[in-house]
């Protein structure tokens, strides 16, 4: 597994927000065929990682780097970012009205399928090509008509979530949090199109709380954030036992009172 | 623009992925066209009033209008009540009357001198019989005359009547005489008796008892002199169940100094009549720090004279340092409808004060207002409305929605509906809204592969969507380009 090229080169990354440090040094290596899952608790740093490596202009990279296939991904703006391959599946996906969900998905198809030389699809040519990728998902076409994830239920909108990563085909996707706020149902669908998606060259970077998400989507690596670091790296077995045992023996372990004032993430 | 060449149907819906690159161009249609000018001294007098009027041969009739326009407008005050800040006009420091030296009348385009053609064809709008757009028919008005009006022959097969207001007057004396000032008096407003005294050429449209207009009528106006004023006046006459589309475009060249256009625009639908009247509006706005530009003060208005008449205004308002207008509908006749959609924006030191007058006479008359404002860079932008309910408008009804799009911090929107009924059983819905465009909202879409200004776009046209709708096709895709266009620059 170690012989695969690397995606993703994260070295003693920090960055802050509005002048407040919450990333503090995160190490992390993630190559093709890979599904890592970051874990920890409210406040720890794991959106603001996620954000970081998107794009996100509230965030600074006040040190270290980010790169992605050997590039500084600091150089590139976010729709360079995603149109390269990177993508995020949002916590919580805004809502924007009066911009068609159908007409967004194609636009944003078609600039990631420009970037990779590949041929635009015009309208007839990308429903067509949306149709498989639907019903993956279980989505209603109905919802392609409506504004981008305007009135969508939470669920509804992290289906939408899956189906923008079905369609840009991303080399690095990143969910943060997709399992919150899903039913049993949802969450299984959810969990199924990122499994088939997954493949030998790329990679899953899983931002949860929770072992239930864990439960349908195996990662190969588990890591434990905390205080804007990652405080312990293990296999699956790493989740288990943060489901039995709680977050503050890592803490512990790691020399850090567990209680120490907590960052917003 | 008003005809600008059609737009491939794959590019045409909502933020077409090259809006990108139409944000990078400055105002397109800057240009002046050098062309020997008739023109007389500039300021204003009865002398002038006459002169004018003599210049273009009219019937005592209208001379009288004039005059009576003229001692009007001299008793009145300039209105002073809009939330719009200029210096004062010098109204003795504007040409009245302008017109490109050629034979008055041209019996053919092949008359036409080949320097006007052209600049119609830059600007989208050809006119020669090989050229000309095949599903419009076309007035193209320069300066203070109309140069040339299409497809006129086979309009007339159908008994419509499309040609220019000096021609209306000579060869249809009785109809101007008729409904000219019966919407628009000339002691309405001080901009509307200044035009009726001074105004010099437009479009007269005539759609008789039981005709649909095969094909839909357009006027162009393009401002070419930097002292001129322009003073067009447009007439558009629907009898019994006769229906039109009709679509306005106006451009105007780069100059230091504001020029005045105080146009008037009367509209008339008798029983069962339906006149649709689209606008989009890109006279030149002046520059990012507030020189130069178009002072836009315009009097439309409709009425719905007969019983189950309809009439519908649309307009895409971009251009002008100044917009005063306020399309309007008088609904007298029974279930009358009247519609205006608006989408106003201002960019840089751009100022608008537009809405409309919904003044309901007529039982069962209902009205809809959608109006968007959009304001960037340091612009203000009001909406001001009226929806009136007389005493006799038993079950009228009106539904108004003004909606507000703010972009950076420094732009201005007000909303200010006047409602005013006497009558118990009618029905008035205000419903408003201000938002902001979110950094969120952006990153989300930037975050899929889609730029930073094609983000916005698509946001603004998403916004507009409900007016842009009621656009005919050609002028959509056209209006939505238009906006990515005028925004360029104003986020971020």
């Amino acid at each position: 597994m170690s012989e695969s090229p690397v995606l993703l080169e994260i070295t003693d990354l920090r960055a802050s927000v509005a002048d407040q440090e919450i990333l503090c040094g995160v190490n992390l290596t993630v190559r093709a065929g890979e599904i890592h899952a970051v874990m920890g608790r409210n406040g720890s740093g794991k959106s603001t990682l996620s954000k970081v490596i998107a794009g996100h202009p509230s965030y600074t990279i006040t040190g270290g780097s980010v790169r992605f296939r050997g590039q500084d991904i600091d150089e590139l703006a976010p729709e360079e970012r995603s149109r390269a391959g990177v993508f995020l599946g949002f916590q919580y996906p805004v809502e924007i009205p009066g911009v068609s969900n159908l007409e967004f998905l194609r636009v944003s198809t078609n600039a990631r399928r420009q970037a990779q030389d590949l041929e635009e699809l015009d309208t007839f040519s990308f429903e067509e090509h949306l149709q498989q990728r639907l019903e993956l998902v279980q989505m209603d076409p109905s919802f392609l008509e409506r504004s981008l994830n305007e009135g969508f239920s939470g669920g509804e909108k992290k289906r939408n979530e899956i189906l923008q990563m079905a369609l840009l085909e991303p080399v690095v996707a990143i969910l943060d949090e997709t399992d919150s706020g899903l039913d049993i149902d949802a969450l299984r669908i959810v969990a199924e199109g990122v499994n088939h998606l997954a493949g030998p060259d790329n990679a899953t970077l899983l931002i949860t709380h929770y072992q239930r998400l864990l439960d349908a989507i195996t990662p190969q690596f588990v890591h434990v954030m905390a205080h804007g670091r990652i405080l312990r790296t293990g296999g699956p077995e790493l989740a288990l036992e943060l489901e039995r045992r709680g977050y503050d023996w890592v803490d512990a372990e790691a020399g850090i009172s567990s209680r120490s004032p907590e960052v917003m993430a | 623009m008003s005809a600008t060449p059609p737009v491939n149907a794959l590019d045409a819906p909502v933020a077409s992925s090259n809006v990108s690159d139409l944000v990078s161009q400055p105002y397109r249609y800057g240009f002046v066209t050098d062309i020997e000018t008739e023109k007389i001294a500039k300021g204003l007098s009865e002398e002038v009033v006459r002169l004018i009027s003599a210049k273009k041969k009219e019937p005592q009739f209208l001379l009288d209008f004039r005059l009576r326009a003229f001692r009007q407008w001299q008793r009145m005050a300039e209105p002073d009540w809009a939330a719009l800040g200029y210096p004062p006009i010098d109204y003795q420091d504007i040409v009245y009357y302008a017109a490109p030296k050629q034979e008055q009348k041209k019996a053919s385009l092949d008359e036409v001198d080949p320097k006007l053609l052209e600049t119609f064809d830059k600007l989208g709008i050809p006119l020669s019989e090989q050229k000309r757009l095949s599903n419009v028919a076309v007035d193209a008005v320069f300066d203070s005359v109309s140069i040339a009006t299409t497809y006129k022959e086979q309009l007339a097969e159908h008994g419509v009547i499309f040609c220019s207001f000096s021609e209306a007057v000579e060869e249809h004396p009785e109809l101007i005489e008729r409904y000219l000032g019966s919407v628009v008096p000339i002691a309405d407003n001080y901009f509307a008796a200044l035009n009726s005294a001074v105004f010099s050429d437009g479009s007269f449209v005539f759609i008789p008892k039981g005709v649909t207009c095969p094909m839909d009528l357009s006027t162009y106006f393009r401002i070419n002199s930097g002292d001129t004023g322009q003073f067009e006046r447009t007439l558009i006459v629907a009898e019994e169940g006769a229906s039109v589309s009709y679509l306005e475009g106006c451009t105007a060249p780069m100059f230091d100094t504001n020029q005045l256009h105080a146009a008037v625009v009367e509209l008339v639908a008798l029983d069962d009549a339906s006149i649709k009247y689209s606008t989009v509006q890109n006279w030149y706005a002046g520059d990012e720090n507030g020189k130069g530009g178009i002072y836009n003060f315009v009097t439309k208005r409709g009425i719905c004279k007969g019983a189950r008449s309809h009439i519908s205004w649309t307009q895409v308002e971009t251009g002008s340092a100044i917009t005063w207008k306020y399309p309007s509908c008088v609904l007298a006749g029974a279930d009358s409808v009247g519609e205006f959609y608006s989408v106003a924006l201002t960019n840089n030191c751009q100022q608008a004060d537009t809405g409309t007058k919904m003044v309901h006479v007529g039982p069962r008359s209902r009205s809809t207002i959608v109006s968007k404002g959009i304001s960037a860079g340091r612009s203000a932008n009001s909406y001001r409305g009226l929806v009136q309910m007389g005493a006799k408008a038993i079950g009228a009804r009106n539904y108004s929605q003004c909606d507000s799009m703010l972009i950076g911090d420094q732009a201005a929107a007000n909303t200010y509906p006047y409602i005013r009924s006497q009558q118990p059983q009618a029905t008035v819905e205000h419903e408003a809204s201000t938002c902001r465009i979110s950094e969120d909202q952006l990153f989300y879409l930037q975050s899929r592969g889609i730029a930073f200004e094609e983000a916005v776009s698509m946001m603004v046209s998403g916004f507009c969507r409900d007016v842009f709708n009621q656009l005919p096709l050609e002028f959509a895709a056209e209006a939505d380009k238009l906006l990515a266009l005028k925004l360029e620059g104003s986020v971020g």
